[in-house]
């Protein structure tokens, strides 16, 4: 146990030490630590519906999608500049459209010709992928900043003030994009979980030719993978779009994702909702409590942990368990 | 016994799985020279040979995940060209694999269940919500599939997740799948590969059952041919992906060419 799993220990004493110390040593006001964990948190759910994109492709279909990030990019430009003319819920039905016809179009056009090729001419090919999705996004879209505006507040407000001294200050617009996102997972387990077409796109997970002898079609499998990827990244477009602005900076967030899969494990939905969490939290921890200790000690202009927590945490796991938290352990034969 | 095998050899159809002149070859090597057979309706096929026969890939070939350079396949009277492994799934031929092959994150009855996937038509909306005729549909199928796990004698391990099972029930999980399909043709690949005795003597009775109970004709291909002279009530026997004999077990067992490639002689 020990043996094996030390890694995972010892990140998990980790985490719990660097949550517990800010509080242990009165570094921080009670209503302060909350504020800051629920900031990170509510990041770390972000994160993880992108990575849950990127898992959900490379567990059914191998293919590791480069263009996860620009999708989330292309769906949000696409709800923004809709909703300019249109309701908003309007707007997000017809993206989810658009998005399901991309998904018919990168199957016929990119994955179905491409298969049973090395695992990086498809890497490639979804790099392809990101620049036509990247050019088409512009001229179709635009390439300016638009808003979505969901219509919930956007001004902090103050919460428990009676129990912590001060309050804590929460944004209205956070919490339902944390409870959008975690409906969206639930659901998402359940469709896995308990109809069947989620137990066929299980079972093509698993053992792809083992599937298709017992009569499923992997190319529409292909096609509602890519669907939910495609749903997934414009729950994730609409929430960080109306966040932040919808602007080509938003297709950077695949970057973030990126550790977030390696820590939680590529073939694992679980481990992308909780890499997410770890990473959300953690970075905005370190920035917070432990950026002004390490500015002190050595005397640096700036602290910046929250650019590259998230990488060198992904960098250790890749040397000691490359296969991440929930991820299988990749055993090939030679 | 001489009644009882009367009694199966009446039941013999028609032919309904017919390969002519089937040729097939990776790069410069080839895997099957000019194959031809037929398989009758409700019989028990077997396909034997050395390692490296050609034995897979012939079966992989009916399987539609092989498609040969040359000869043809007619089915049920039609022949087929370039069928993907799930068409031939769905126009009633289902396989089991050699080793292992399931669905591993998944229960016994999920498993057994997703065979069952392709008899299923309402949409992907009504299951999401299991509603209506989706919940009707996942309940009737759900009775086709306990009736198979009855068959097999596996309810004990209905919410196993089956990569705890031992090989042997693991092996007949998999058989449970491909019937779960309803197949009127049976692919089985090696299914006595790697057991013990007593799982293989399960095997063969489970194979013999669902011969007998269901009418599905089976294709089963097995290096070890003391098993199969048991059951088949034909065999092919092939050696360097030429076929080298055809016929009853004794006829089989009679032929110069195929002792030669079983005890091995020099050339």
């Amino acid at each position: 146990m020990l043996k094996k799993h030390w890694p995972v220990i010892l990140l998990g004493i980790a985490l719990l030490v660097g949550l517990a110390l800010p509080l242990a040593t009165g570094a921080s006001a009670p209503g302060f630590y909350i504020e800051v964990l629920l900031g990170g948190l509510m990041t770390g759910v972000l994160y993880s519906l992108v990575a849950m994109g990127f898992a959900l492709i490379f567990k059914a279909s191998g293919v590791f999608n480069f263009a996860q990030g620009t999708m989330v990019l292309f769906a949000a430009l696409a709800v923004a500049r809709m909703a300019e003319s249109m309701p908003l819920w309007v707007a997000i039905l017809l993206a989810m459209g658009i998005m399901v016809v991309l998904a018919f179009l990168i199957e016929r056009i990119v994955l179905r010709p491409l298969v049973n090729q090395e695992g990086v001419a498809l890497l490639m090919a979804t790099l392809g992928v990101t620049y036509f999705l990247d050019g088409l996004g512009q001229i179709v879209w635009g390439s300016d900043v638009y808003e979505i505006n969901l219509g919930i507040g956007k001004e902090p407000v103050m919460i428990l003030q009676n129990v912590f001294e001060g309050g804590i200050l929460v944004n209205k617009e956070d919490f339902a994009a944390a409870l959008v996102a975690t409906a969206l997972v639930a659901a998402l387990a359940v469709f896995f979980q308990k109809t069947p077409t989620g137990r066929a796109l299980r079972a093509v997970a698993d053992d792809h030719q083992a599937a298709q002898s017992i009569g499923i079609p992997l190319n529409w499998i292909w096609v509602i993978v890519w669907s939910v990827a495609g749903f997934v990244a414009l729950v994730a477009g609409v929430i960080w779009g109306s966040k932040l602005g919808v602007q080509f900076s938003l297709s950077q967030v695949a970057l973030k994702a990126l550790p977030v899969v390696i820590l939680g494990g590529f073939t694992s939905v679980t481990g992308s909702i909780v890499g997410g969490l770890i990473i959300g939290v953690g970075e905005k921890m370190s920035e917070v409590f432990l950026g002004p200790i390490l500015v002190k000690t050595f005397d640096l202009a700036g602290g910046g942990i929250e650019n590259w927590f998230a990488y060198v945490l992904a960098l250790l796991f890749l040397l000691v368990r490359p296969e991440g938290l929930f991820g299988e352990k990749l055993i090939d034969r030679v | 016994m001489a009644g009882e095998s009367n009694a199966r050899a009446a039941r013999i159809g028609e032919v309904i799985l017919a390969l002519e002149g089937v040729s097939l070859a990776f790069g410069g090597v080839k895997a099957l020279s000019d194959i031809s057979f037929d398989v009758r309706e409700h019989e028990v096929r077997a396909i034997i040979g050395p390692n490296g026969a050609g034995k897979s890939s012939m079966l992989n070939v009916i399987n539609g995940l092989y498609h040969p350079q040359q000869g043809t396949i007619r089915y049920l009277g039609r022949e087929y060209h370039d069928m993907d492994p799930h068409e031939v799934a769905v126009s009633g031929i289902a396989r089991t694999f050699q080793g292992l092959a399931l669905f591993r994150g998944m229960t016994v009855l999920d498993n057994i269940m997703s065979g069952r996937n392709l008899k299923m038509h309402t949409n992907i909306l009504l299951q999401a919500l299991r509603i209506g005729p989706a919940l009707r549909e996942e309940i009737a199928h759900r009775e086709v599939v306990e009736g198979i796990i009855d068959f097999l004698e596996i309810q004990a391990y209905r919410r196993t997740p089956v990569g705890r099972l031992p090989y042997g029930l693991q092996k007949r999980v998999d058989l449970a799948r491909a019937l779960a399909t309803e197949p009127r043709i049976l692919l089985l690949d090696e299914p006595m590969a790697g057991m013990n005795l007593e799982e293989k003597q399960d095997m063969c009775r489970f194979i013999l059952d669902v011969n007998d109970q269901f009418g599905t004709t089976i294709v089963l291909i097995e290096h070890d041919m003391s098993v199969v002279m048991d059951i088949s009530d034909r065999v092919v026997v092939l050696d360097y992906g030429r076929k080298i004999g055809d016929g009853t077990p004794d006829e089989v067992r009679g032929n110069r060419a195929v002792i030669d490639a079983y005890l091995g002689v020099s050339h």
